[in-house]
């Protein structure tokens, strides 16, 4: 029994003890929301384009050649597609209101998904309202803690969301070099052979992209099927810049070589590059994709693709189809400029010559990248100001896991002529000399 | 159990737990056993109506039949795996090719239990599409199925004007087209449909500006950024505004955009109960006074996510505690009100004017634009400076496309309408259209002695069945009435 002085000692401890608690509760001053941002930062001065992004381009009030926007084969701005829009439109008006699941299915999106899997000659096709958060809600699908991914380093920031999602074990391995690739397959095995129960439960997975945005370079496909059957990996193909451009018919990497689709576990591509729309698609056997239906985060919980985009998309396809000639024509302007490009003293074309969207690189960096940023931003005002758009590769410096070094991105879509070619060429060259010497 | 109308349950007695009062006393509200304070504020002159939500429990044998139904379920969902396995009975699901078959499975077993032997059997209650504008009246595709739900087939026949109350199109604004539209059909005709770019390289357009600064007036702060997705604005900007060494503060009950964001960011989360302040407060005090949990480090920040109106349960966020918790214990407040915006207050601002708050208080508003404004995509608002950071570092500026200008178009169009812009009252008549129909119907549905869960001015209505059969039985029931109400389930 505590006497009464010890009683009181207590009282006296505890109210101590909270008043030192309301004491560090008043203290305690947490960091600012956010931390201020420069005033002349670029990203605060955006390029303001008025009217729409296509072929000839308005920005900050000066009409110039478009050499920025991923707009491919030319469809952003073709009367079939805004025709194929409008009719949706009046029909079904903007939104859909609704995830696919509560009556947010239109039969826009069904036959959307049965185009895009004929087209693709595979089972089953699956939209996403959202470029960015189709391959990123597609992984996580499949691979959870505990299972392997295998990554390439160059690999784009959606899909570096998606493997963070999944909390699974990433391995890197060095840009296109399979040789890196196999040594850590092999160094898996080996794991495997110690602890073979585990072995038996851990899914592994491979992720590369078809062309790849931040190098413009394409993946070896024909090895990586065959590390495939090897190593029993599957392979995730993110074909976003691929689909609409490479292969006979514009039916992406796989077409290009000649690999048979069935090969493939999942392919990925958003539909804002070549089909001028908006949102995303996977498509593959059904085994595979049925299940994005109920577990793809982008798909189930949230809304579905306004029916507008989805019938531009369907047009574009149409489009794609009817003719295939224009895929010949945009490879050929593309080796056209990548040869013309070659040899600016000061600058390095950096992507092969089929890709439609490369970078130029300083040769020699400076050394520090803000440097560097700010010479090839003076390259980019200049030939801005004698009509060509531009634009530097933006990356989120402290987010990426592997940035990649500054680079002006210069795209090449079917409606530059050829003439427009070589002026841009030739820009280039002398703004460069100007700048760099 | 079941009334032979249409498969609900009744809870029997009908207690009047609608005391309406306009003084700022507690009071008590009992409705079958469960105590609902009547909340006070203190100062009367920023609120003064009483909260009435619900949460009722559901009787004891509807809770043992419930369990029952997925015991049963469950049992016959093992006898169907095992006839499978050994191939008495022929299996519908797809399989994997051939070539793979000494890959490791792609699926867990288990993980698709589920799936394979619960949701199959109803499954035809979801993904129902339609072919029309989901406005009140709307046309379904009439779907068979002659394998017990495994593939569907359409008949080709459209079963026309259907009420709809299952698209969240709460101020009726996704219609099929008419003259006010005229705008958008400019635009498209103009701009195209797609953007082809990001908002950093050259994807920022003149509508985006205007749409930005519109959102901004509506929402009566100083700045607003738009993003092309709804749940990509979450989840792309929750890891931009806190990282690791920061704590984050969830509802129990948040959306899968917030629960992704908070967890891609790489800070800690702690949950608290549904929109009890009890419990947030005690993990807020907790969070100040220890710290991290083994470095002992203060907090760098502390950001609390909450939403508007849960879509899951009704309920509204109590919006005046938390805004008062958050200023003592100075953490920051994330809404994010993707069922609120332009449905809840009376000229439809949101939670910040249903509780007659100002706007500046909440730290981050987030709404998306696919329920009342009939379009989609979502966007950020709040003080110059916090736009501005987040115009510079989002994940969805810099990487993912911007928003596609008619979609745009159709936003501006929705906002000039609420607003009053165009001259009219129609967008005011129509907010308060919503807040009277929202209370009629629950009132009705409360009346004939349905169990509604959350709070009486939220649009969204959840009309509990418990059972999973009773589901089944319900849209059978629905669909051969002449009303032909088709509810979402």
């Amino acid at each position: 029994m505590a006497t009464a002085t010890e009683q009181w000692v207590l009282v006296e401890m505890v109210q101590a003890l909270y008043e030192e608690k309301e004491e560090l509760i008043e203290e305690w001053q947490p960091e600012p929301l956010v931390p201020p941002v420069p005033k002349d930062h670029p990203a605060l001065n955006y390029n303001i384009v008025s009217g729409p992004p296509s072929h000839k381009i308005v920005v900050n009030g000066k009409e110039c050649i478009n050499f920025a926007s991923f707009n491919f084969l030319g469809l952003l701005d073709n009367p079939r597609v805004k025709a194929a829009a409008l009719a949706s439109l009046k029909k079904y008006g903007v939104g859909t209101c609704g995830p696919r699941g509560f009556y947010g299915t239109f039969d826009v999106h069904l036959d959307l998904e049965d185009r895009l899997a004929k087209f693709m000659k595979t089972e089953e096709a699956i939209i996403y309202s959202y470029g960015f958060a189709t391959i990123a809600s597609a992984i996580p699908a499949y691979s959870k803690r505990g299972d392997i991914v295998f990554v390439d380093r160059a690999a784009c920031f959606a899909i570096q969301k998606g493997l963070q999602a999944s909390r699974s074990d990433i391995k890197l391995f060095k840009h296109n070099d399979m040789a890196d690739l196999e040594r850590l397959l092999k160094e898996q095995e080996i794991e495997d052979q110690k602890n073979p129960r585990k072995a038996r439960v851990t899914r592994r997975f491979i992720v590369v992209e078809g062309l790849y945005m931040n190098t413009g370079t394409i993946c070896p496909l024909p090895e990586l099927v065959k590390l495939k059957y090897k190593y029993k990996a599957r392979i995730f193909l993110e074909e976003s810049l691929s689909f609409g451009v490479l292969g006979e018919h514009g039916r992406g990497v796989t077409e290009h070589y000649g690999i048979k689709i069935d090969d493939i576990d999942l392919i990925s591509a958003n539909m804002e590059n070549a089909l001028a729309s908006i949102g995303g698609f996977c498509c593959g056997r059904s085994f595979v994709i049925d299940h994005q239906r109920l577990s793809g985060q982008g798909y189930c919980f949230s809304a579905s693709l306004p029916p507008l985009l989805a019938a531009a998309a369907i047009e574009a396809l149409n489009i794609m189809e009817e003719n295939p000639g224009i895929f010949a024509v945009l490879k050929e302007k593309c080796r056209q400029i990548h040869k013309a490009l070659q040899g600016i003293s000061g600058l390095k074309v950096v992507g092969e010559s089929l890709s439609p969207a490369f970078h130029l690189q300083l040769e020699e960096s400076t050394g520090s990248r803000e440097q560097d940023v700010r010479l090839l931003q003076e390259i980019v005002d200049q030939c801005m100001n004698r009509s060509i758009a531009l634009t530097q590769a933006r990356y989120l410096e402290k987010e990426e896991k592997c940035l990649p070094p500054p680079s002006i991105r210069v795209v090449v879509t079917v409606e530059q002529t050829e003439e427009e070619l070589e002026r841009a060429a030739s820009t280039i060259k002398e703004v460069a000399q100007a700048v760099l010497l | 159990m079941a009334n032979p109308g249409g498969g609900a349950v009744c809870n029997g007695k009908l207690h009047n737990h609608k005391k309406q009062s306009n003084g700022s006393q507690s009071r008590n509200c009992t409705k079958n056993g469960i105590v609902k304070e009547g909340q006070q504020n203190g100062k009367p002159h920023f609120y003064d109506k009483l909260i009435v939500e619900s949460f009722e429990e559901a009787p004891l044998h509807v809770m043992v039949f419930t369990y029952m139904g997925y015991g049963i379920g469950t049992l016959f969902g093992y006898l169907r795996d095992f006839l499978r396995n050994w191939g008495i009975e022929k299996c519908n699901a797809a399989v994997e090719r051939k070539e793979q078959k000494d890959f490791v499975p792609l699926y867990q077993d288990f993980e698709n239990f589920y799936t394979r032997n619960l949701y199959m059997r109803i499954r035809d209650n979801w993904n129902r599409p339609i072919c029309s504008a989901p406005g009140p009246l709307f046309d379904v595709m009439e779907r068979v199925s002659d394998d017990y739900n495994w593939t569907f087939r359409f008949t080709g026949r459209v079963i026309k004007d259907v009420i709809n109350m299952g698209s969240y199109n709460f101020l009726g604004l996704a219609a099929k087209y008419d003259e006010s539209m005229r705008t958008i059909k400019d635009v498209l005709e103009a701009y195209g449909t797609g953007v082809a770019s990001t908002r950093h390289e050259m994807g920022t357009l003149d509508k985006h500006k205007e749409l930005e600064d519109l959102v901004a007036k509506f929402l009566n702060v100083e700045a607003a950024m738009v993003f092309g997705m709804g749940f990509a604005t979450n989840s792309m900007n929750i890891p931009a505004l806190v990282g690791k060494g920061c704590l984050i503060l969830s509802d129990e009950l948040n959306h899968a955009s917030l629960v992704l964001g908070a967890r891609l960011s790489g800070a800690t989360i702690r949950i608290f109960k549904h929109n009890n302040t009890q419990s947030l407060e005690k993990l807020l005090r907790d969070a100040v006074i220890y710290g991290q949990p083994r470095t002992r480090r203060a907090w760098k920040k502390i950001l609390i996510l909450v939403e508007g109106v849960y879509s899951m349960e009704g309920s509204i966020v109590h919006l005046p505690q938390i805004i008062a918790l958050k200023k003592k214990y100075k953490a920051y407040l994330y809404v994010d009100e993707a069922h609120s915006i332009g449905a809840v207050g009376p000229t439809g601002r949101g939670v910040t004017e249903f509780f007659g708050l100002d706007p500046h208080e909440v730290d981050v508003l987030m709404g998306t634009f696919t329920k009342s404004f009939g379009a989609s995509g979502g966007y950020i608002a709040g003080r110059k400076d916090l736009v501005d950071y987040l115009r510079v570092h989002s994940h969805s500026a810099v990487y993912a496309s911007s928003m596609s200008p008619p979609i745009a178009e159709q936003i501006i169009r929705s906002l000039k309408l609420i607003m009053g812009l165009d001259g009219t009252t129609q967008g005011l008549q129509r907010v308060q259209r919503l807040a009277k129909n929202t209370r009629y119907f629950r009132q009705r549905l409360q009346e004939m002695g349905f169990i509604i869960y959350g709070n009486e001015n939220a649009s969204v209505v959840p009309l509990l069945l418990y059972m999973p059969d009773l589901k089944h039985a319900w849209t059978k029931g629905i669909r051969k009435t002449k009303g032909r109400v088709m509810a979402s389930l």
